[in-house]
């Protein structure tokens, strides 16, 4: 049986649920309407599957001023003592957020078509 | 009524004095709820208790009943024993929310007024906001009087949080004919319906922040359907409860209760199937009919949801013929929704009797003995050797032609 990945998160959630939760899980073997008896679980969910468009992010314009790490709902910009290091795509929707909220002067973020990388391993399987 | 009570006594009390009774006796942890005619009784009547100090819940005043269901919904959620209350466009209003409660499987309870919908505005009885409601994935469980009000809504907490169902359960009665009408009511110790509800566990709270947890999440292609299958198998479950609960209640009330009441069936050969108020009028009729020789009878369906389709069809199958009272239409040219119940329940026997419907009622229309023994020659005639055909299947019986 193929699943699509969107399955595969979903279980990836309720493995965190009930370890005995097969792919295939009849109703009979899930949580009473949906409860996720957990905390944490969307980090099993990786969105970045979602993404149609990708932030590109220029080290050498960056003046480091940290409204992408700010302002991004999905916690996808690093940043490490001070720097920001570079954008992790697991939870990256591609909202384009980063790119707006980066100064106008700088543009050090810009949103290309995730068709440009189909080559690359786009999401990191979590 | 503002005070405990210690012993089982006789109150004389409107309908909604009842509800507001057993909600007092209950003492639910969450009230949240927004005045309707006729229900509002109810919920006003519940607040004094609250600022008289009567229960400890805590009452929520809402904008509307969107927000009263929401916020319901959210108690419950959190693990409170929640309730609210609601009648007509209210139930209306709470309609997205219904299907979240049941989805959910939260186990609220709520007296709900029957009065009919707009348009033209009515504030009267009849079925149409809880038969609108009919497979929102809720339990219906409709009341003759204002004793049966009672008792259902007491029961109804142990039905919808019995682990087996854990769904919400609305409780109705006749608007105005009942919620406003006084009559003799039984009202138990208040420790006899506290001990009968028992402490409340919520098998997954949101206050239990040791054990963070998400209740509502995202189920798409992949897992809606399976949750939706646990939905439909936790409502056949309902049927052993509800009767298990009613079995509980009759040694602590002496009120035995089922999922419908046969009434003079033993040896009826046609009959009338009503729910609600009607249920009193009818049987007025039917016991003055048995004195002038007549075999009839009459079934009052108590529990709508789960609709016991094979008990009702052992019961039905061997008359001649039935007439079927629905207190709302369903505007499909097929008849009300009792009539449709009861009819495909009945699908599947080898031997059936006729059946056609009556709708009667709206807006409160008055139903008299005079339009319920007419129906019942009717229904007699059909059943008659003599009788050519059915005629109309869905009549309506007290309109101006
Ligand atoms: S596109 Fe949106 S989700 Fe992705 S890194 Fe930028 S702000 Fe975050
Ligand atoms: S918003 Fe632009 S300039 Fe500021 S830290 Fe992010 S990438 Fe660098």
């Amino acid at each position: 049986m193929t699943l699509s990945s969107q399955t595969k998160n979903l279980l990836k959630v309720h493995q965190q649920v009930n370890v005995n939760i097969e792919p295939n899980a009849g109703w009979r073997d899930l949580p009473i309407g949906g409860v996720i008896p957990q905390a944490g679980t969307a980090t099993q969910f990786a969105t970045g599957d979602w993404r149609t468009i990708r932030p590109v992010w220029s080290k050498e314009k960056c003046i480091n001023c940290h409204r992408c790490w700010l302002y991004c709902p999905d916690m996808s910009w690093i940043s490490e003592n001070g720097q920001i290091q570079g954008v992790d795509l697991t939870y990256c929707k591609g909202c384009g957020i980063c790119a707006n909220v980066c100064p106008a002067k700088v543009h050090a973020i810009e949103m290309h078509p995730e068709d440009n990388f189909k080559d690359d391993e786009v999401v990191k399987e979590g | 009524m503002a005070v405990a009570v210690e012993t089982q006594k006789t109150a004389a009390l409107t309908g909604n004095e009842a509800a507001a009774q057993a909600m007092r006796q209950i003492n639910p942890d969450v009230v949240a709820a927004y005045p309707i005619t006729p229900q509002t009784e109810i919920v006003q009547l519940f607040s004094t208790f609250v600022s008289d100090g009567l229960v400890k819940t805590e009452f929520v005043a809402v904008e509307s009943e969107h927000s009263a269901m929401s916020a319901t919904v959210g108690a419950a959620a959190a693990g409170a024993r929640a309730m609210t209350a609601t009648s007509s466009q209210g139930l209306a209003l709470m309609w997205e929310m219904l299907y979240i409660a049941a989805g959910m499987r939260v186990p609220v309870v709520m007296p709900m007024v029957n009065r009919a919908l707009s348009s033209p505005i009515n504030i009267h009885c009849d079925h149409s906001d809880s038969m609108g409601a009919r497979d929102s994935g809720w339990l219906q469980i409709y009341s003759e009087n204002a004793q049966e009000m009672y008792d259902n809504l007491i029961q109804a907490v142990r039905i919808a949080e019995h682990p087996d169902v854990l769904l919400p359960v609305m409780v109705t009665m006749d608007g105005f004919i009942i919620s406003h009408g006084m009559e003799n009511v039984e009202l138990l110790p208040d420790r006899a319906v506290q001990d009968f509800v028992g402490e409340y566990h919520f098998p997954y709270p949101l206050l239990d922040v040791e054990h963070p947890k998400t209740l509502g999440p995202l189920a798409l292609q992949d897992f809606y359907f399976e949750f939706k299958r646990q939905q439909a198998e936790a409502v056949h479950r309902a049927k052993n409860v509800i009767l298990a609960v009613a079995e509980e209640y009759a040694r602590i009330s002496g009120r035995r209760y089922g999922f419908f009441e046969a009434y003079q069936m033993d040896d009826a050969e046609y009959a009338v199937v009503v729910l609600g108020s009607t249920a009193g009028t009818a049987k007025y009729v039917i016991d003055q009919l048995r004195q002038a020789g007549e075999k009839c009878g009459l079934v009052k369906i108590r529990v709508f949801r789960p609709f016991p389709g094979p008990e009702l069809s052992e019961l039905l199958s061997g008359l001649k013929a039935l007439g079927i009272l629905d207190r709302a239409d369903t505007f499909s040219t097929q008849g009300g929704p009792l009539y449709l119940e009861v009819k495909a329940a009945l699908y599947h026997a080898l031997k059936r009797p006729k059946c056609i419907n009556y709708i009667y009622g709206l807006g409160g229309r008055d139903i008299d003995p005079e339009l319920i023994r007419q129906a019942l020659m009717e229904i007699k005639d059909l059943g008659s050797e003599q009788a050519d055909g059915v005629g109309p299947i869905v009549r309506y019986l007290g309109v101006r032609e």
